[in-house]
């Protein structure tokens, strides 16, 4: 009998434990799950970004490490410095000249991928591969294109009487080069993109404007282009936070990597690299780490309000024609 | 998926005006690939001269021996292996356990954290580069596989990815079913969620593996010369034989067949993933 009770209590006791656990297994694991990401970013994302502002307002040496405090020293020092004010002219440029014409290229030949080809996935596949090579590769590849005596390039341009231009020599050429760079290397991947997005367009809306008279210009800008307008600002939002920290081309344009002699294709974080791995100054490195973060932040805000405001017009102008 | 396929803007098929332009297109994609090729194996005297040799030279062996004499070659493409396998690995395992949580388990602030993760995706962390240095220094880390490995084990690209997949090809019924069956948290997940996971976990594998395999800032900078990755060994090559291309163009070659070869078999996959993630982001 009293076995019994004893087996009872037991049992129910396993029960309730069980219970228990399983209640705790229900509300904690998700955290579990979840907590990998949220640690490491803590550590090595949060952390550092913070850190750097702390950094930025010491003496701090690579070898010696941590200094005196010296306030807003490290900041007066790298803004009056030719070289900040070059990297960030040059980071802007580069970015302009591989991003503008990457999204327009890019945009048109989605539109050829999009007719109903033969072999889709071959010509889909063929814009892809640049992606499989290492932007340092391709920079190895095209700072010997844009040889300035016996590059391809000014071969061609010299064939068709034009003179040889200074790539690694003067400001604009090397921007070009450099951007021709990331385009190589990115314009299929954005294509793509770009292509997923036009086939979610339905079709009908192309029968209706074409009912209507409209070519196919015409239905490309007036249906296509204002439709993508989400995967637009997508796309530039992405290319501006990767953009404007450009390090691998400009670093392999030439021997040395720091931009050029006169600093002519020194990006921002080119310069972040002199300054804590050059000179071992970790302090102004970081204070020019948290101005381009600055740069970064600002203009995403700005990119964002001024693809909305333009991409939002175009789009009123599509539904009230549609209303008619 | 096959519907959506034929729903584009042009059901004809083109004319021939299209295919060329297409072919020039390609044809810009592949030449630079076929350029370092070509100078690759040739030597110096042959390319430092005016006008082009078009036919590939019978160099390209010598200069490959010579690549590798010159970088730590083999040590390099075994580290860029390591790295970027563990890195694809540990990358799925955490991402995938995350976006199960996210996208099929309730708890409090699901939404705002979920949110939080899509938001550190703006955030450029590669400019808390300093600090991060420090740290590795302090741990004693510089110059060990773990510097380049640690940061990476999770990202939030991979966690919104799996996220927005297990979303659609989970039923919520199949995990009722196997914790009605007693399963515990962690073995619903294993026994349902990672199999359902599958084609989305290969899928960010396969990217996270190309990415970790041509990164080069945070590797150039934290680890030795005489244990580089790829990429940190063509700097070095760059650093040693800047004048001679025909050394440096077939090191690049040689850095880029793996990839190439994994574009061969997978590039299929690669063009879906990036359509996919497009529709969907």
């Amino acid at each position: 009998m009293t076995a019994a009770i004893d087996v009872d209590a037991r049992s129910l006791r396993r029960i309730a434990r069980n219970h228990r656990l399983n209640r705790w297994d229900v509300r904690f694991s998700p955290y579990l799950y979840i907590s990998p990401f949220f640690i490491l970013f803590a550590l090595v994302g949060l952390f550092p970004l913070l850190y750097t502002a702390w950094v930025s307002v010491h003496d701090w040496n690579l070898i010696g490490g941590q200094g005196d405090f010296v306030g807003i020293e490290n900041y007066v020092t790298v803004l009056s410095q030719p070289y900040f004010w070059t990297s960030l002219r040059n980071t802007f440029s580069i970015f302009l000249f591989s991003s503008v014409p990457q999204v327009l290229i890019a945009m048109g030949i989605a539109a050829f991928l999009d007719y109903n080809l033969r072999a889709k996935t071959l010509w889909r596949m063929g814009v892809l591969l640049p992606y499989v090579v290492a932007p340092v590769a391709v920079a190895l590849i095209f700072s010997n294109l844009f040889g300035d005596r016996f590059g391809l390039i000014n071969e061609i341009l010299g064939g068709i009487g034009i003179d040889a231009i200074r790539w690694h020599v003067d400001v604009i050429p090397s921007h070009l080069a450099i951007a021709t760079m990331v385009n190589f290397r990115w314009t299929g991947y954005t294509t793509l993109i770009f292509l997923a997005a036009m086939q979610a367009i339905p079709r009908d809306y192309y029968e209706a404007a074409i009912i209507d008279g409209a070519n196919r210009m015409r239905t490309f800008w007036s249906i296509t282009v204002p439709l993508l307008r989400p995967v637009i600002i997508f796309v530039i939002i992405t290319s501006t936070i990767g953009g404007l920290q450009i390090f691998d081309e400009p670093r392999m344009f030439d021997q040395a990597g720091q931009g050029g002699a006169n600093r002519q294709w020194q990006t921002l974080t080119l310069y972040i690299y002199e300054l804590g791995w050059g000179q071992r100054n970790f302090g102004r490195a970081s204070a020019v780490a948290w101005l381009l973060f600055l740069v970064i932040i600002v203009i995403a805000i700005l990119n964002f309000v001024i693809t909305r405001r333009i991409a939002g017009s175009t789009e009123r102008r599509i539904r009230t024609k549609g209303k008619r | 998926m096959k519907k959506k396929q034929q729903a584009g803007g042009h059901d004809r098929r083109p004319g021939f005006w299209v295919y060329g332009i297409l072919i020039a297109v390609l044809f810009g994609s592949a030449f630079p690939i076929w350029w370092s090729f070509l100078i690759g194996s040739q030597d110096a005297a042959a390319i430092n001269q005016n006008g082009v040799n078009w036919i590939p030279g019978g160099n390209f062996l010598a200069n490959a021996a010579k690549v590798i004499d010159t970088v730590p070659f083999w040590t390099a493409l075994m580290n860029s292996i390591i790295v970027s396998t563990s890195v694809a690995l540990s990358v799925v395992v955490f991402s995938t356990l995350a976006g199960y949580a996210f996208a099929k388990l309730k708890f409090r602030g699901r939404e705002g954290l979920l949110i939080f993760v899509i938001a550190t995706m703006a955030v450029p962390t590669q400019l808390g580069i300093v600090p991060l240095f420090i740290v590795m220094s302090r741990l004693g880390w510089t110059g060990s596989l773990w510097a380049v490995i640690a940061p990476a084990m999770v990202t939030a690209f991979g966690v919104f990815w799996m996220t927005q997949y297990l979303r659609d090809a989970l039923p919520d019924e199949l995990i009722e079913a196997v914790r009605m069956d007693g399963a515990s948290m962690i073995g619903s997940f294993w026994h349902v969620g990672l199999p359902a996971a599958r084609p989305a976990a290969a899928m960010l594998a396969l990217f996270t593996f190309i990415a970790t395999w041509t990164n080069f800032f945070w590797p150039f900078i934290v680890l030795d010369p005489g244990n580089p990755t790829l990429p940190v060994a063509l700097q070095q090559l760059q650093a040693a034989h800047y004048v001679d291309y025909s050394l440096v163009l077939s090191g690049v070659v040689l850095s880029i067949i793996p990839l190439v070869l994994v574009f061969i078999f997978l590039g299929k996959q690669l063009v879906a993933g990036i359509m996919q993630g497009a529709v969907k982001g």
